[in-house]
């Protein structure tokens, strides 16, 4: 006997409380306090990393032993040095001849070794500050690492993106979700915004947009070859998020030409022109981490959030009749539909495999059974 | 904590165990199965599955865990969960269990650098000795292996590794190389992946004379640990202290840091172990217990790991990023569209394929509708084991820096020592566990995958993971040998047959293989094989027949070119299979010949639905 389901769903809401964990990756110092309202740029904390280390080696360049080292170092250990500085000396015949060994890099020396003839510079150490990524509130702050920063806002989520965190204004630029965005379309206007397609982006438009300096592009699909092109490499494992690129690309269906989700579009639709925070990156394995959308609307009230946590709940409790759903895979891929029946007992479907299942109707009034790891229960 | 479970471990009476719940935290889902004492014997009862909560937005792996097992609940009808855990010890009737274990490779498994002094030499020992401890190897270090210092640092800094394990000189070798290694870790200062408190432990195992400056240079700033050494001298591999000192290591260290962990921990009296270690130790009972070579390999939705028992020798590889699901597309990139579309029987668009592959490894979870996707993703699985295969070969070969003599048998085979040991000619077993091997519809597919992956030769059985649960067996026979032997025997080891493939090619269609089988009810049959083409004879499981080989001149069964072989074999779900497509195996060039071959052979074993050849067959 065994048993899978799965219900996996992508968030697209157009009022809730977003939260944020602003975190760093090692200990540092929290710049704001509980309750404090800030800004998507304001620094919440900070934080210093080691800076790189430099290898010297000394015993080598001077000709000496290497136990030999420490002896004819002109700087101790925990001594800061300048670039081109000398940091070792050795005289020879007679004290006629110096040779000496320069620092390579300012920093510190950070280990002289009488084992490996080796000297350690670090360079000065860089700091590493987050910033508050959205505007909203601090609702808590974890010492020494960060804070969690709160804000009314609409949310949407894709299914995978490149590229890191972004801000911008949005602004739609496709007029239907199943058109393909263009080069063309993109003009000096679009330059700081986070554009909003519809079923396709090719390489060609993504290398424009990056040209006129578009921070971001929401779409339904991307070609692989495509992707592959722009970023110069192909991607291999769903870990994203730190590609080297200025523009951050959000895919909100999938791979291949696909029409936007109607919902999504148009909830993008509706918040035509105002400020949005966005990141690319995915990470497809326990714990998915999905691309995001985040337009802040500061003006909702807790009223008119008011029923949030009771949709949330409906949500938490997977599959109903009557769940909106959509598939995800073939032979039905992007088709919607509502669930008309769950049965309990697993059923054999074309490949043979017994499996959980689901009954839907879809929008255009066919009835199917699909498994249901392959659906997706639509938030909204 | 280690002691107290070890402790516990010994503390438990076998003899009273009756009811069992064991569990894996794997990468993307978690999974729970059930076995009970039935009568005399233990046995598999249920199974339940839910995806894994150890990364955010849940960071706790326990609720994941939790979703599971209540599957097995619903199944059942038994009461295994309460708040604070699992329910033990039983409590009678329908309620509560005697023992809980489970494996883990949640959040990535455990991800570990190693360092060496010469790369072919410690580095490779220390390699397959963090490989053994169930680890990934993000890196190998060495002292010459062509990147300069900063590279090496920034190389730690990136990675982040769960653990270091640090090898290099034999004992009273070099000590200066060893400490250059330890001073470019203390240099980089790597960061815990998992919380901001966490100490990295490494594990020294090299020159026992540099023990002193390793002590000086990394004690204070690491959890440093020294064991033996992994090479005392050059021709001695010495992997276990490495090895174990590892587990203890991943428990202590890096489990107790992992996001719920605390609590999962809690809820079982035995080291929670990682899930391949788990899995290589039931594929070695399968070598012991048969006293026989065996290549197993563990086809997950992240990584591909590849087992060999061979002779005395156990080498476990790990491929981290060809897998099934989330690591699919990394498959496609190492082998290309092309290698994936010649196992189809079917055209199909190269940019099609690709989407879908994509599609697949953005919803990981989704599974094959129609016939044809299900053949789409068995054709990446055939890449993926035989990449697989490939790596681990490369690590299954013989240990360098020792001086050989070649023998004259050597210089006549041309056989160089580069090359792996493994002879596929003298592999008993092949088996295979994983999410779509167990879960493929028909153990023939699964057959054949594994076959087209891996070419066995001669005489090999072939077996699989009924319901995936070789993990759950091997920390089970940490504690309670049998009971996991038994369920092993019964419900876990599902005997798909036998394959006989002769090493060689023949000339297209000729007869390259008879064979003279002696049935159970004592009747003779004789089959002959052309070349490019493949057969079965059923022959169920627990049957035995005697079967003499005859391969065409050229060919060999394992008794030399041309030379007949007599063999009793055991039976299985599919029965006798005959190879005789070549090994290596031939796929015809021509693209109609070749979607034609694949549905012989597809047919031949009963492999797919009916549908499929009224479609494709011509």
């Amino acid at each position: 006997m065994s048993s899978q389901a799965y219900t996996p769903g992508l968030k697209r809401k157009a009022a809730t409380i977003v939260r944020q964990m602003r975190r760093l990756p090692i200990r540092g110092e929290v710049l704001v306090k509980k309750g404090d309202n800030v800004q998507a740029d304001t620094i919440v904390a900070r934080t210093f990393i080691p800076g790189d280390i430099n290898v010297v080696n000394i015993s080598g360049l001077l000709g000496i032993d290497a136990w030999e080292t420490s002896k004819y170092m002109l700087k101790k250990e925990g001594e800061e040095v300048k670039e081109k500085e000398s940091i070792a000396m050795v005289k020879s015949f007679f004290g006629l001849f110096k040779r000496y060994a320069f620092a390579p890099v300012s920093g510190t020396i950070e280990r002289i070794s009488d084992i490996t003839g080796q000297v350690l510079i670090r360079e000065s150490q860089v700091p590493l500050e987050i910033d508050a990524y959205i505007p909203g509130k601090v609702v808590e702050t974890l010492s020494n690492e960060g804070a969690t920063i709160e804000t009314p806002a609409a949310f949407i989520q894709g299914i995978f993106g490149i590229g890191g965190e972004s801000k911008g204004t949005l602004m739609m630029v496709a007029e239907t979700p199943n058109e393909v965005l263009t080069a063309k379309q993109l003009k000096s206007k679009c330059n700081g915004k986070i554009l909003v397609g519809g079923a396709l982006v090719t390489s060609d438009t993504l290398k424009k947009a990056v040209k006129v300096g578009a921070k971001g592009i929401v779409v339904g699909g991307i070609d692989d070859r495509d992707l592959t092109s722009f970023l110069g490499y192909q991607i291999g494992v769903a870990i994203t998020g730190q590609e080297d690129i200025s523009l951050t690309l959000i895919i909100t269906e999938g791979f291949g030409e696909m029409g936007m989700s109607e919902k999504t579009f148009s909830l993008l639709k509706d918040f035509d022109g105002k400020h949005a925070s966005i990141n690319g990156a995915t990470q497809i394995r326990a714990g998915v981490m999905r691309p995001e959308i985040i337009i802040p609307r500061p003006e909702l009230t807790t009223e008119e959030i008011g029923d949030f946590e009771e949709k949330r709940k409906f949500v938490e409790q997977g599959l109903l009749p009557g769940t909106p759903i959509r598939i995800i895979r073939k032979p039905y891929f992007g088709a919607l539909g509502v669930v008309s029946n769950l049965p309990v007992a697993l059923e054999t479907i074309e490949t043979e495999s017994d499996v959980r299942v689901l009954e839907a109707e879809l929008a255009d009034g066919r009835r199917i059974i699909v498994p249901r790891a392959n659906v997706e229960i639509i938030e909204e | 904590m280690t002691i107290s479970k070890e402790q516990a471990k010994s503390e438990i009476r076998p003899e009273k165990i009756k009811i069992i719940l064991a569990t894996d935290c794997g990468s993307t889902t978690s999974k729970a199965r059930f076995f009970k004492k039935l009568g005399d014997e233990y046995r598999f009862v249920a199974s339940g599955e839910a995806p894994t909560t150890v990364e955010s937005p849940f960071e706790d792996v326990t609720l994941g865990v939790r979703n599971a097992i209540r599957e097995v609940e619903e199944l059942t009808g038994h009461k295994l969960l309460a708040p604070q855990g699992i329910i033990t010890p039983s409590k009678g009737g329908n309620e509560g269990v005697d023992l809980y274990v489970t494996t883990s490779s949640a959040g990535g498994g455990l991800q570990m650098m190693v360092a060496g002094v010469v790369k072919n030499m410690t580095a490779e020992s220390a390699e397959r000795a963090a490989l053994g401890a169930g680890a990934i190897v993000m890196d190998v270090m060495a002292v010459d292996d062509g990147r300069r210092p900063h590279e090496k640092i920034g190389r730690i800094r990136y990675l982040r590794p769960d653990m270091i394990l640090m090898a290099g000189g034999t004992d009273g070798g070099t000590v200066r190389h060893v400490v250059e290694t330890a001073e470019l870790i203390d240099a980089a200062k790597p960061k815990p992946r998992l919380g901001v408190d966490f100490e990295l432990p490494i594990v020294f195992a090299g020159n026992k004379e540099a023990r002193t400056p390793i002590k000086a240079i990394l004690g204070k700033t690491f959890a440093l640990k020294i064991v033996d050494n992994i090479r005392p001298i050059l021709e001695l591999e010495n992997t276990d202290p490495a090895r174990n000192v590892i587990h203890e290591l991943f428990m202590e260290h890096v489990m107790s840091h992992a996001p719920g962990y605390n609590k999962l921990m809690k809820w079982t009296p035995i080291p929670i172990m990682p899930t391949p270690a788990a899995e290589g130790k039931m594929f070695r009972t399968i070598a012991e217990t048969y006293n026989a070579n065996v290549i197993g390999v563990g086809l997950g939705g992240a990584t591909t790991n590849v087992y060999s028992m061979y002779g005395d020798k156990f080498v476990r590889t790990v491929s981290a990023n060809l897998g099934m699901s989330y690591s699919i597309c990394n498959v496609l990139k190492e082998t290309g569209t092309g290698n994936i579309i010649r196992w189809m029987p079917f055209d199909i668009k190269e940019e099609d394929l690709r989407n879908r592959l994509y599609n697949k490894m953005i919803r990981p979870t989704t599974i094959p509708q129609s016939v044809e996707d299900l053949i789409v993703e068995h054709a990446v699985a055939r890449e993926a084991l035989r990449l697989g295969f490939e790596h681990h070969k490369l690590l299954a070969r013989p240990l360098r820096g020792i001086q050989r003599r070649r023998t004259i048998a050597d210089i006549f085979e041309q056989r160089a020592f580069e090359e792996t040991y493994i002879d596929m000619l003298h592999v008993d077993w092949l088996a295979g566990t994983g999410g779509l091997l167990s879960h493929a519809p028909r153990r023939a597919q699964s057959a054949l995958m594994l076959i087209d992956g891996f070419q066995p030769e001669g005489v090999t059985k072939i077996a699989q993971d009924s319901v995936f649960m070789m993990p759950h067996l091997g920390v089970l026979s940490t504690v309670h040998p049998k009971a996991a032997l038994e369920i092993f025997e019964k419900d876990c080891l599902v005997r798909i047959g036998v394959c006989i493939a002769p090493r060689g090619v023949g000339k297209d269609e000729e007869d390259v293989m008879k064979i003279v089988v002696c049935m159970p009810d004592n009747s003779i049959l004789e089959e002959h094989v052309d070349f490019g083409s493949i057969k079965k004879i059923p022959l169920k499981e627990g049957e035995k027949a005697e079967v003499e080989i005859f391969p065409f001149r050229g060919g060999d069964v394992g008794r030399g070119s041309g030379k007949s072989r007599k063999v009793v074999v055991e039976g299985g779900v599919v029965g006798i299979i005959l190879d005789a497509r070549g090994r290596p195996l031939v796929l015809p060039k021509d693209n109609d010949e070749r979607k034609q071959k694949l549905i012989e052979w597809f047919k031949a074993l009963d492999a797919y639905p009916e549908r499929l050849y009224e479609m494709y067959g011509g």
